[in-house]
């Protein structure tokens, strides 16, 4: 679109971009971290990545108080308001990112005090998914691509499916042994942590679409988590007739 | 682009959707049925075309805001619709515009009865240099033949639904050039409605004015709604979105998109519109 006018009105539109994507790459910046952190069972690196959490908090904030100078002061409509509007609650989904990375990282950190039990490849695999499915998104914000941000709203099924896969493994290391119940605890919300990012990935995805075309998705959101209808007793996860 | 598709639906009883200053009525895509409609509605400043093919309806008991830049033919489109521009020799307009199944455009329907069923306020408040009550009882006296007493009730009903009736009733007396340009502008709204119009023009009706006596013409507008079909030109966007139940974007002569406000001004279809409301526009 062609520039706008007010030439700092459009410097001000350009730097909420610029704070977005900021935090978007501190984010992921933490989320990789926290697992090379639990992969390589690296408590100082767990250490760092809990201690720079404030600092994406405190970049929601600049971006909160940055949304609602433009909304007092611009009074933006259309595609205007709607990137000012959607770039408010990304950084509010990406900061929800933020935190789940930083309890990555803590559980890392109580897990490496324990004797490895159980490969971690899996949860790394899903991690390395939600990673792509975030770093998407973000590059489809940068672009006002809703093609590509609808492309990766589509991702999120094989993170769900990827989940309650790892659910059911974790589930029989700890009847095959009570002493892998707490190692596995803290995998299972380490898993449980990555598939709300997927959703958070999600989420941002639909904001991008609305951003740029002005209307919702059509259609039912992606779901492949059937966990929660999961039993104890194995064999007898599904999905609701 | 015409509003063909737009649904007719008749709000039952427009009191019912009045919440916040209006914003119920203005966030549903609701539009009542036309009261005024232009059907290829052309019109030429001597060899000028200044509207081609306007197609656009003016719902009943809502408010439609006119939008676009100088020029654009928004003023022009106000004007044709009482048929102001009848006064100036060389100035013709083809096309419809019904009202009641008749084209009021035509010299076949009554100058005077027209102006009567469709009142104007300017741009500038313009008061006679006569008396508040005078200046109410001016236009009626033109049109109809009542007793002392039912003017005096005619003045006060007018100047209450103008909302300036608490600040005149003790001066009703005195010169209504002495009333602040705010006061001024609502009296004139009042000299309008005095005459029970169905339609209410607004050309730009608060540029001249400050930020507040500006809400209190809007509040009016949105109060005023309930009983007459409002037609206002603005260059002032934030005002069209406040007031407007439907808003309509021009561009040299062209009507180029008519949506309710809340989508015209969160999603607009037609990238020109897209640009001039974000001010883009080169």
């Amino acid at each position: 679109m062609s520039e706008h006018i007010v030439k700092a009105y459009q410097e001000e539109l350009r730097m909420l971009r610029d704070l977005i994507a900021r935090m978007g790459g501190m984010v992921e910046n933490q989320l990789s971290q926290a697992t090379n952190a639990m992969v390589r069972r690296d408590v100082g690196l767990a250490s760092r990545v809990v201690e720079a959490d404030p600092q994406v908090d405190a970049l929601d904030r600049d971006i909160a108080h940055h949304v609602v100078k433009l909304l007092a002061l611009r009074q933006p409509v259309a595609s205007d308001l709607r990137l000012i509007v959607a770039a408010m609650r990304i950084a509010s989904d990406l900061e929800r990112v933020g935190d789940y990375a930083a309890n990555v990282a803590k559980r890392s950190i109580v897990l490496a005090q324990m004797p490895p039990q159980v490969s971690m490849g899996p949860l790394e695999r899903m991690s390395r998914m939600v990673q792509e499915m975030l770093k998407d998104t973000l590059d489809a914000f940068a672009t006002d691509d809703a093609a590509k941000a609808m492309e990766v709203w589509r991702r999120d099924e094989p993170v769900d499916e990827m989940y309650s896969a790892l659910f059911r493994t974790l589930l029989t290391y700890m009847m095959e042994d009570p002493r892998n119940i707490t190692p596995c605890t803290h995998l299972l919300f380490i898993a449980k942590n990555l598939e709300r990012i997927g959703d958070h990935a999600t989420n941002i995805a639909e904001i991008i679409h609305f951003a740029v075309v002005g209307e919702e998705p059509s259609g039912m959101r992606p779901k492949g988590d059937t966990s929660a209808l999961a039993s104890a007793d194995m064999g007898e996860t599904g999905r609701a007739p | 682009m015409s509003n063909d598709s737009q649904p007719a639906t008749v709000v039952a009883d427009p009191g019912t959707t009045r919440s916040f200053g209006g914003m119920t009525a203005r966030s549903t895509e609701e539009l009542n049925t036309a009261r005024i409609e232009c059907r290829n509605l052309d019109f030429f400043y001597g060899d000028n075309r200044a509207l081609k093919s306007v197609n656009l309806r003016f719902p009943e008991r809502q408010v439609t805001g006119m939008i676009g830049p100088s020029g654009c033919g928004k003023s022009t489109l106000l004007r044709v619709l009482n048929r102001m521009f009848s006064l100036y020799p060389g100035q013709r307009a083809t096309g419809e515009v019904l009202m009641d199944g008749e084209n009021i455009i035509s010299d076949k329907v009554d100058l005077n009865f027209l102006r009567a069923r469709i009142g104007m306020v300017f741009q500038k408040p313009t008061p006679f240099p006569m008396t508040i009550y005078e200046n109410v009882a001016f236009g009626i006296k033109l049109h109809e033949k009542l007793s002392k007493r039912d003017m005096d009730e005619r003045v006060e009903w007018s100047l209450r639904r103008a909302a300036i009736w608490d600040e005149a009733k003790d001066r009703l007396h005195t010169n209504a050039m002495g009333l602040s340009g705010g006061q001024q502008q609502r009296l004139c709204i009042a000299r309008t409605i005095a005459v029970k119009p169905e339609v209410i023009l607004f050309d730009e009706p608060t540029s001249a004015l400050d930020p507040i006596s500006t809400l209190k013409i809007e509040e009016l507008i949105d109060e005023l709604k309930r009983d007459f079909t409002i037609v206002i030109v603005t260059h002032n966007m934030q005002q069209a979105a406040r007031c407007a139940d439907q808003v309509a974007f021009f561009f040299l002569g062209e009507m180029i998109e008519v949506a309710p406000a809340a989508d015209l001004f969160t999603r607009p279809k037609h990238p020109k519109t897209q640009e001039y409301i974000t001010g883009r526009f080169s």
